[in-house]
């Protein structure tokens, strides 16, 4: 079964957000696939990063639901590949950002037994608690 | 004493249903030198026009306003008139009491009236000052000079010389016929390059009126429209092309191999070669820097074995120098360097080529002499320096989708069994013919995949080349295996055009490409006088094109050459010889000039030739020596001051300076779409708002303004680019003598328009309006010391 897509005012808001967030101009993105083909993690990725784009370009508020924005390294290779100089990291980080501020935890630091706790390094800590987070 | 006449029109009602003529008359009446005044219906009627040149004659007028539409509406008819009647057509002022009082103050017909009378009172004051000034005329030849050989520069020279012109055509290469020589085929029609260009790159030396400099640079070029001063040095080429018989002996015998350009280098040449096979002129070549030496004489061989005796050791560059009255730039252009884009690994994996490399591959390969095996897997890489902006060129280069098409086309052709891929981004089949083409490529079994590359590994064992890429359609990763990539390289402003640009002061777009005049209706024209563009120099495009654009390069340069003269509009800067001291001010007003027109020798001189009337000029001289004929500094004095006379002690008055190009064709349309802005601004004419001095903004505060509004093509449709700049300097000066006398700084506004910015205009003017109405009139004391 195809899903209808269907266009709103609210799709509009979803975008401005994200565009503010990330200071990127989403809508310049043309599509053209270089930062997919460029990503060391795109093997692991549901959707690609030109598409993860292309969901905010249409305000597609779902795409906060994929994985693609959680296992993006922060690595720049399609920043510095990007033929219309948009800094896709920064989108994902926005994207991260706003169901970060959702505040649902998915690892509760209580629930991690001491052993455990004594051996972990604070900066895995901190990173579960962002990756894990929303 | 002067002797004035004003005139003051209904518009068959149009003004006079809100303005009341009869005051508007009466008060002209009582103005000073206005020795007679007359309303009527319709002023631009023949029995109008009739009127005024009887009026001329019977009442020995020397001045003539006419209150009407707009300048930029009946101007040039009204200048006729005057003309007709042997008076100077800058003897005519109008007062637009139409566009900028009658439509856009409909509402408010008693403040329309009055500011009719402010218009007419200031057309009356700058009449009062004008001067009798004539068109000047120039003599122009008809000699051109063509700067570079390729397609462009063929074309134009064959039309002018065709048209008996006498044509230099300059080519830096030892052979003209350019990029397009090195083609194999043509997209769309898939003919020869070399057999379509051959017969035209011959009948460059057929044709009688053209003398032809290959092998030659351009050392300089000096003067301006008609009086073009040129400099060439012709390199030697140490063979006499009449005495060689192309023999090839020569070659057979010269020890020194070096790659050949022609053939990007897949192949080698000689240090004495000819530069291909269709070569023009059609003569040997000895590369100087390739041989062993000349001086002194390491290796003689080829002139041993010449048996005509064609060679000579001992010949020096040339300089040579000639005059022409215009010149047509066709510098060209230059591949993209592709070392430049790392990640798809040309010059460092030997499977990765350009598309000029397989230009020259298919060439040989159709001759039965194949320089490589290409393979049977293919891939094409579109967009290889062009929309890209980590490279620097936002622009599309617009010929790799259909040159890339033609390739893939080519090799497909001859091996069906091959497999061709075009990794794309968007392809643009534009032109005539161009969609079918590409639809025949995909008919031929030529896979076309949405998705820019985004690297290329090379497996170093086999060579063989793994692509990276996203089929953004399907959005999955394609990494595949191909025998050979082709790049398809965009295109790049070359050195020589950078060398020309500079030496000739041309303007470049964002994209480095030089600019045209006007992007719609100048587009073969520079800023330059008597200078044009040609091909791909002004921007990427294909053979047509250029085509088209050299025989309207030709047409353009025909144009002003076929006059014998050609007339200068006499609003150009002029200097006021008794107050320049340029060992006072270090010549400030070069600098102030960016085209530069001034030079000093003893004073200040203006090159009337070159002069475009813009201006800016004048802020630049401290001593007030540097005028603008048409716009002198006591007309606009004048003028600001006449229409602030009446002003009363708590009434508001600003001023807008309108450029004649955008603002106050602007303002126009304003008016005639009726739409109403604040009755309390006063429209002054200029050429440009570089022209109005820090000097004149405050005396213009000083004779009454409340504020200033500065309204300026934007840059890239002005006719004088270089004026926002000075604007800018001018206007900072300003505010800071504002800020130590304790006036507001907002008081001057300044705003770059184009002309459908209706509203635009609107909202400007009414945010100037609102801000003074709360600041109030500048008090008198501060206006007062503010000069």
């Amino acid at each position: 079964m195809r899903e209808k897509v269907v266009i709103t005012s609210k799709n509009v808001e979803f975008l401005d957000k994200v565009s503010e967030m990330s200071g990127q101009p989403i809508t310049r993105c043309d599509q053209c696939g270089v930062c997919s083909g460029s990503c060391p993690m795109v093997d692991e990725m549901d959707i690609t990063p030109s598409q993860m784009m292309r969901k905010v370009q249409l305000g597609q508020e779902e795409v906060l639901g994929t994985r693609a924005m959680w296992l993006c390294a922060s690595c720049f290779t399609c920043t510095v590949r990007c033929p219309r100089g948009l800094d896709l990291s920064k989108v994902a980080e926005a994207l991260r950002q706003i169901t970060l501020r959702k505040a649902v935890d998915h690892i509760d630091i209580r629930k991690i037994p001491d052993h455990e706790m004594k051996k972990l390094p604070q900066i895995a800590l901190i990173s579960s608690f962002r990756k894990f987070t929303g | 004493m002067k002797r004035i006449g004003v005139y003051v029109c209904h518009c068959g009602g149009n003004i006079s249903e809100v303005v009341d003529v009869k005051e508007v008359a009466s008060f002209a009446e009582k103005l000073p030198d206005v020795v007679m005044v007359k309303d009527y219906t319709t002023m631009c009627s023949e029995v109008g026009q009739k009127m005024v040149a009887d009026d001329i004659k019977e009442h020995k007028l020397d001045r003539v306003v006419i209150a009407a539409c707009s300048p930029q509406f009946q101007g040039v008819t009204f200048m006729r008139t005057v003309e007709n009647a042997d008076l100077s057509p800058y003897v005519l002022e109008m007062a637009n009491i139409r566009e900028q009082c009658a439509w856009p103050h409909y509402d408010f017909p008693k403040d329309a009236t009055k500011k009719a009378k402010d218009l007419t009172n200031m057309a009356v004051a700058k009449a009062r000052l004008d001067e009798s000034l004539k068109k000047i005329m120039m003599p122009i030849g008809k000699r051109v000079l063509i700067i570079g050989g390729g397609i462009a520069g063929i074309q134009a020279s064959l039309d002018l010389g065709d048209a008996g012109f006498e044509v230099y055509l300059v080519e830096k290469e030892p052979s003209i016929g350019g990029k397009m020589k090195q083609l194999s085929r043509t997209f769309p029609t898939e003919d020869c390059a070399s057999c379509i260009l051959s017969p035209k790159m011959a009948d460059v030396p057929m044709n009688p009126n053209i003398h032809l400099y290959t092998y030659t640079e351009i050392k300089n070029i000096e003067g301006f429209l008609g009086n073009y001063e040129v400099t060439i040095e012709k390199k030697p080429t140490y063979v006499d092309p009449a005495k060689c018989t192309c023999c090839d002996k020569c070659v057979d015998v010269c020890p020194v191999v070096v790659p050949n350009e022609h053939d990007q280098g897949l192949t080698s040449r000689r240090a004495i070669y000819l530069p291909n096979s269709i070569a023009v002129p059609h003569s040997y070549v000895l590369d100087d820097e390739a041989c062993l030496g000349l001086f002194p004489l390491a290796c003689s061989k080829c002139r041993d074995v010449c048996e005509p005796g064609a060679i000579d050791y001992d010949l020096y560059p040339e300089e040579k120098k000639f005059t022409v009255d215009t010149i047509i730039v066709s510098t060209g252009y230059e591949i993209f360097d592709a070392t430049q884009k790392a990640v798809y690994g040309f010059g460092k994996y030997e499977n990765v080529i350009t598309a000029l490399d397989l230009e020259r591959m298919i060439v040989y390969a159709a001759e039965g002499n194949p320089l490589k095996n290409l393979g049977e897997r293919i891939a094409f890489i579109q967009c290889v320096g062009s929309r890209d902006e980590q490279v620097g060129n936002e622009y599309c280069s617009r010929i790799c989708c259909m040159y890339a098409t033609k390739l893939a086309s080519l090799l497909k052709h001859p091996h069906p069994e091959r497999d061709i891929y075009v990794f794309y981004t968007d392809l643009r089949a534009y032109g005539k013919g161009f969609e079918e083409y590409y639809k025949r490529a995909q008919n031929s079994g030529i896979k076309f995949i949405r998705g820019r590359v985004a690297e290329v590994f090379e497996d170093s064992r086999t060579k063989k080349l793994t692509l990276k890429v996203e089929d953004t359609l399907t959005r999955q990763i394609i990494e595949s295996e191909f025998d050979t990539v082709v790049l398809s390289v965009g295109l790049r402003p070359n050195g020589g055009t950078e060398k020309i640009a500079d030496m000739l002061k041309l303007a470049k777009s964002p994209d480095g490409f030089l600019q045209e005049a006007h992007p719609k209706f100048r587009p073969v024209d520079t800023l330059k006088d008597g200078i044009f563009l040609a091909g791909a120099v002004q921007g990427p495009k294909d053979i047509p094109d250029t085509v088209a654009q050299a025989s309207a390069a030709s047409a353009r340069a025909t144009r002003l050459m076929n006059q014998g003269e050609y007339a200068l509009d006499p609003v150009m800067a002029f200097v006021h010889e008794d107050r320049c001291d340029p060992a006072k001010c270090g010549s400030a007003c070069i600098e102030g000039c960016p085209l530069g027109a001034i030079s000093v020798n003893g004073v200040a001189k203006l090159n009337e030739a070159v002069c475009k009337g813009c201006g800016s000029c004048i802020a630049s001289c401290p001593a007030d020596a540097l005028d603008l004929h048409v716009y002198t500094n006591a007309q606009l004095l004048s003028e600001v001051e006449s229409v602030m006379q009446d002003k009363k002690k708590d009434e508001t008055r600003f001023l807008i300076f309108a450029d004649d190009t955008t603002a106050y064709r602007l303002s126009d349309n304003v008016g005639t779409a009726k739409m109403s802005y604040s009755v309390n601004s006063r429209i002054v004419r200029v050429p440009s708002c570089g022209r109005i001095t820090p000097k004149l903004m405050l005396q213009s505060f000083k004779a009454g303004a409340d504020g200033i509004l500065f309204g300026e093509s934007e840059e890239k449709s002005s006719p004088f680019p270089h004026v926002i700049s000075t604007i800018n300097s001018n206007i900072a000066k300003v505010k800071e003598t504002l800020k130590q006398k304790k006036v507001e700084e907002e008081r001057i506004r300044f705003v770059q328009f184009v002309t459908v910015m209706l509203v635009g205009f609107v909202n400007n003017v009414n945010d100037l309006a609102d801000f003074i109405k709360k600041a109030g009139p500048i008090p008198d004391k501060e206006r007062k010391a503010l000069i």
